[in-house]
C-alpha cells in the first residue's frame, strides 16, 4: 500500500543522506521525496512516499525514528490528510491543439505559465493521482518534458506535526 | 577572561573530562596536533596499535569488558577506511564507542586532497551517528553529544570527524556536563500496562522459556534476569551475545541456542508456549527461518530498548520498549505481588521434557581421541582458569566451541564479534579487555586463520606488556568454511586449506613472547597450567587439533530450530 510519511528533522547537511541511505541499505522503496526548511529555519520537513506491506511500513517508521536527526515522524496516510503535488508539463502546442490543450488545462485547474509559438508550459497542482490522470489525457508524443515535486501533505485539522 | 584553547587541546580536554583512561589509535598527518596535545599530558594514555582495525577492536574489547565507552583515534583517509571494519563490528553488536578521526583541512574538503575520504559518508551506515565538526566553537559540545549518544539507548559507535584546521583554531573551552537534543530522547521505562500484561501471561505459562541476548549484558541486567528466572524456575537460554547474562552452571540454564545451540535450548524455544525474549532480536543465526519458527501456540513477550528490533523478523504478542533492567525489575515486583501462581504441575512436566532433551547429550565428542579435540582444549581452559577468565574469540569453529564449552557465569566475560563475524577481532579485543581489567586473566581463543588477520598486534602486546594467553586451535583449515563445504558443497574444500603457515612458536618468540606447541591431548592441561603461571608474559599456545572435527548441533541455513543436524 502507498504511504505518505512526513518527517520533521534537523536542518543539517547530511540529514537527507541519512534518510536516503537508510532506504537503500534496507531495501525500502522511495516513490518520491521532497524536503525544505520550515518556518523554523533549524528544522526541515520531508515528505516521503513509499510502498510496502504493513510490516515494512512499521519498520520504516521505526528505523526513521532511530535516526538521530529525525525529530518527529508521522504516517499521514494513517488518518485524514491533505496531499498536494506540483507538476510542470511542457507540451507541444501547435495549430488547433493549442485550444484543446488550454481547455484541458482549465478542466484540471491548471494554468499555463509559459507560452511560445510551439509550446505551452502548464502548472498543475493536486493529488498525485490527479496529476497522473492529467498526463494520461495528454497524448504521449505531445509531452516534451515533465517535472514533479512529489507529494507533500499535512494532517487535517488538529493533526499537527510539531516539535 | 576565559582562556582560549586550540581544537586539539579541546579534544584532549574533552576526553579527560569524560574520564577516558585509554585511547587506542595510530597517528597521521591530519591528527598531528591532537597527538601533540596527547604528548603533553598523562591523564589519557594512548595505546599505539599496529593497524587501525585493531584500534577499533581494542577500544571495543575495552568497552565490552568494562561498561565504559571505548575511544579510538585515527587519521584521515586510510586511517578511517582501515577502521571501518572495527566500527561496523561495534555497530552490529551495539557497543558504545567514540571514534575521533582526523580530516583534511576544511578548505581542502572535496578537492580530492591527499589522504582525503568522505569519512562521514563512508561510515554513515555503520555508526549510530556521526559528525563533521567545521567550527571549533562547536567541538566540545559535539564530543559531549558523541559520548551521550554512544552510551545511551541502544548503544553504538559514534564518530567525530575533525578537519586539521579546526584542531588549530581556538575557542573558549567549556565542557557541558549534559546536553539535550530535541531529536534524541531514548526511553528507558517500559509501558506499565504492557508489563502488567506480560506478568499475567508469564504466570499463565505451562511451557515457559526465557531467551536473553546481548541487551542484558549491555544494560547490566544480569542480576535482574537471574532473579526473575530463579523466582519462576523457568528454563533460560542465552544467545551468543548474551552468554554470561545468566550463569551457565545453573541448572536452569539450557545452553546457548541457535545455529550451534544445544538440542535442549532449540527444542524448548520451538515448543514453549510462552517465550520471554529479553534484549535479543530473533536474528537469522538464532531462530533460523522465521516461517519454520512460527507457532500458533506460542505467545511472545519481547523486551528491548530498540523499538525497531521488535516485530522485525518475528511478530510478537506483548512488545515492551524500555531498558531491560528496569522492565525486568518491574516484572519481578509484579510477579512477587501477584496472587496468581505458576502451574507447578505443568512446569514440572515441561522440565521433565527438557531433561529428556538434555539426555541427548548433544555436545558430546570423542574424549579418547589420540589427536587433540578442540572442545577438550576449551574445557581444560575453563578448568584451569576456574571459569573466571575474560575470553575473547575470533570467528569460526573455535568461536562456537568457546561459546559451547566455556561456561560463563558472569557478564562481560565473553567477548566476540557476534553480529558482523569479524575475523581478526580476538587478539586486539583481548588487548582492550586486559587494559580494562589489569588484574584479570584474559584468554583469546582463536584459530590459525583468524589470528593471522591481526597478528601484527603481538607487537602492541609487547610494547605494553599485555600478558594475554592466546589459545590457537590450529586445524590447518578455515574450519567453519571447511565444515560448510563438507556439508553443503560436496566436500570440495575450495580455498579453505591454510597452507604455508608460520611456525607460531617462533613467531611469538620473535615478537618477544613465549610460544608453545601442544600436539597431544594428555599435554593440554599441563601446558595451560604452565602458561597461566607466566603471569607477566604473553603466551601463544599453538594447539594442533583434529582437522576434521565439526561443530554440532547445527541448524542448516533456512531451516527451523527443530531441524538440527546432531552429532
Amino acid at each position: 500500500m502507498r504511504h505518505i510519511i512526513s518527517l520533521l528533522m534537523e536542518n543539517e547537511s547530511g540529514a537527507l543522506s541519512r534518510v536516503a541511505g537508510l532506504f537503500s541499505a534496507r531495501g525500502y522503496n522511495i516513490e518520491s521525496l521532497n524536503v525544505a526548511p520550515t518556518e523554523d529555519p533549524t528544522l526541515s520537513r520531508m515528505t516521503l512516499v513509499t510502498v510496502g506491506s504493513d510490516e515494512v511500513i512499521e519498520q520504516i517508521t521505526k528505523q526513521l525514528n532511530k535516526l538521530i536527526e529525525v525529530v518527529k515522524i508521522v504516517d499521514l496516510s494513517e488518518g485524514d490528510h491533505i496531499e498536494r503535488e506540483l507538476m510542470l508539463v511542457k507540451v507541444r502546442a501547435i495549430g488547433e491543439d493549442r485550444e484543446e490543450i488550454k481547455r484541458l488545462a482549465d478542466i484540471f485547474r491548471g494554468s499555463i505559465i509559459d507560452v511560445t509559438d510551439k509550446s505551452y508550459t502548464i502548472e498543475l497542482t493536486g493529488t498525485s493521482s490527479k496529476l497522473d490522470a492529467f498526463l494520461e489525457t495528454m497524448q504521449r508524443n505531445m509531452i516534451l518534458e515533465t517535472i514533479r515535486t512529489g507529494a507533500s501533505g499535512l494532517g487535517r485539522g488538529e493533526r499537527i506535526l510539531k516539535e | 577572561m576565559s582562556v582560549e584553547l586550540t581544537g586539539a587541546e579541546i579534544t584532549v580536554r574533552c576526553l579527560q573530562e569524560e574520564g577516558v583512561k585509554y585511547i587506542f589509535g595510530y597517528p597521521g598527518g591530519a591528527v598531528l596536533f591532537i597527538y601533540d596535545e596527547l604528548f603533553k599530558q598523562d591523564k589519557v594514555k594512548h595505546i599505539l596499535v599496529r593497524h587501525e582495525q585493531a584500534a577499533l577492536h581494542a577500544a571495543d574489547g575495552y568497552a565490552r569488558s568494562s561498561h565504559n565507552v571505548g575511544v579510538a583515534l585515527v587519521t584521515s583517509g586510510p586511517g578511517v577506511t582501515n577502521a571501518v571494519t572495527g566500527i561496523a563490528t561495534a555497530y552490529m553488536d551495539s557497543i558504545p564507542l567514540v571514534i575521533i578521526s582526523g580530516q583534511v583541512p576544511t578548505a581542502a574538503i572535496g578537492q580530492d586532497a591527499f589522504q582525503e575520504v568522505d569519512t562521514v559518508g563512508i561510515t554513515r551506515p555503520c555508526v549510530k551517528h556521526n559528525f563533521l565538526v567545521k567550527d571549533v566553537t562547536e567541538l566540545a559540545s559535539t564530543i559531549k553529544k558523541a559520548f551521550v549518544i554512544a552510551s545511551t539507548g541502544r548503544p553504538g559507535p559514534v564518530l567525530v570527524d575533525i578537519p586539521k584546521d579546526v584542531t588549530q583554531q581556538k575557542a573558549v573551552f567549556d565542557y557541558p556536563s549534559s546536553v539535550s537534543m530535541r531529536s534524541y530522547k531514548p526511553v528507558s521505562e517500559g509501558d506499565s500496562q504492557q508489563i502488567k500484561k506480560a506478568a499475567q501471561l508469564i504466570l499463565s505459562a505451562k511451557r515457559p522459556m526465557v531467551y536473553s541476548g546481548g541487551g542484558v549484558i549491555l544494560d547490566n541486567a544480569s542480576e535482574a534476569l537471574t532473579e526473575l528466572v530463579h523466582l519462576l524456575n523457568f528454563p533460560c537460554t542465552n544467545t551468543l551475545m548474551g552468554l554470561g547474562g545468566y550463569p551457565a552452571t545453573d541448572k536452569r540454564f539450557v545452553g546457548m541456542l541457535g545455529m550451534h545451540g544445544t538440542y535442549e535450548a532449540n527444542m524448548a524455544m520451538q515448543y514453549c508456549d510462552v517465550l520471554i525474549a529479553v534484549g535479543a532480536r530473533f536474528d537469522d543465526r538464532v531462530i533460523g527461518n522465521p516461517k519454520h519458527f512460527y507457532s500458533e501456540e506460542r505467545k511472545i513477550i519481547h523486551i528491548d530498548i530498540d523499538p525497531s528490533s521488535i516485530s522485525k523478523r518475528v511478530k510478537v504478542d506483548i512488545p515492551i520498549v524500555g531498558s531491560v533492567s528496569e522492565v525486568l525489575n518491574e516484572l519481578i515486583k509484579l510477579i512477587k505481588a501477584s496472587k496468581e501462581k505458576i502451574d507447578e504441575h505443568a512446569l514440572k512436566e515441561w522440565w521433565r521434557q527438557i531433561d529428556s532433551w538434555r539426555e541427548r547429550d548433544c555436545l558430546r565428542y570423542d574424549r579418547t581421541s589420540a589427536v587433540i579435540k578442540p572442545q577438550m582444549v576449551v574445557e581444560k581452559l575453563y578448568a584451569v582458569t576456574k571459569g573466571d577468565a575474560f575470553v575473547t574469540s575470533d570467528v569460526g569453529q573455535h568461536q562456537m566451541w568457546a561459546a559451547q564449552f566455556y561456561r560463563f557465569n558472569k557478564p562481560r566475560r565473553w567477548i566476540n564479534s557476534g553480529g558482523l563475524g569479524t575475523m581478526g577481532f580476538g587478539l586486539p579485543s583481548a588487548m582492550g579487555a586486559q587494559l580494562a581489567n589489569p588484574d584479570g586473566i584474559v584468554a583469546c581463543i582463536t584459530g590459525e586463520a583468524s589470528i593471522q588477520m591481526c597478528i601484527q598486534e603481538l607487537s602492541t602486546c609487547k610494547q605494553y606488556s599485555l600478558p594475554l594467553k592466546i589459545i590457537n586451535l590450529n586445524n590447518r583449515y578455515m574450519g567453519m568454511v571447511r565444515q560448510w563445504q563438507e556439508f553443503f558443497h560436496g566436500n570440495r574444500y575450495s580455498e579453505s586449506y591454510m597452507n604455508a603457515l608460520p611456525d607460531f612458536v617462533k613467531l611469538a618468540e620473535s615478537y618477544g613472547h613465549v610460544g608453545m606447541k601442544i600436539e597431544k591431548p594428555e599435554d593440554i592441561e599441563g601446558a595451560l597450567e604452565e602458561a597461566f603461571k607466566l603471569k607477566e608474559r604473553l603466551v601463544f599456545m599453538d594447539f594442533i587439533t583434529d582437522q576434521t572435527e565439526n561443530v554440532f548441533p547445527m541448524v542448516p541455513g533456512g531451516k527451523g530450530l527443530s531441524e538440527m543436524i546432531l552429532v
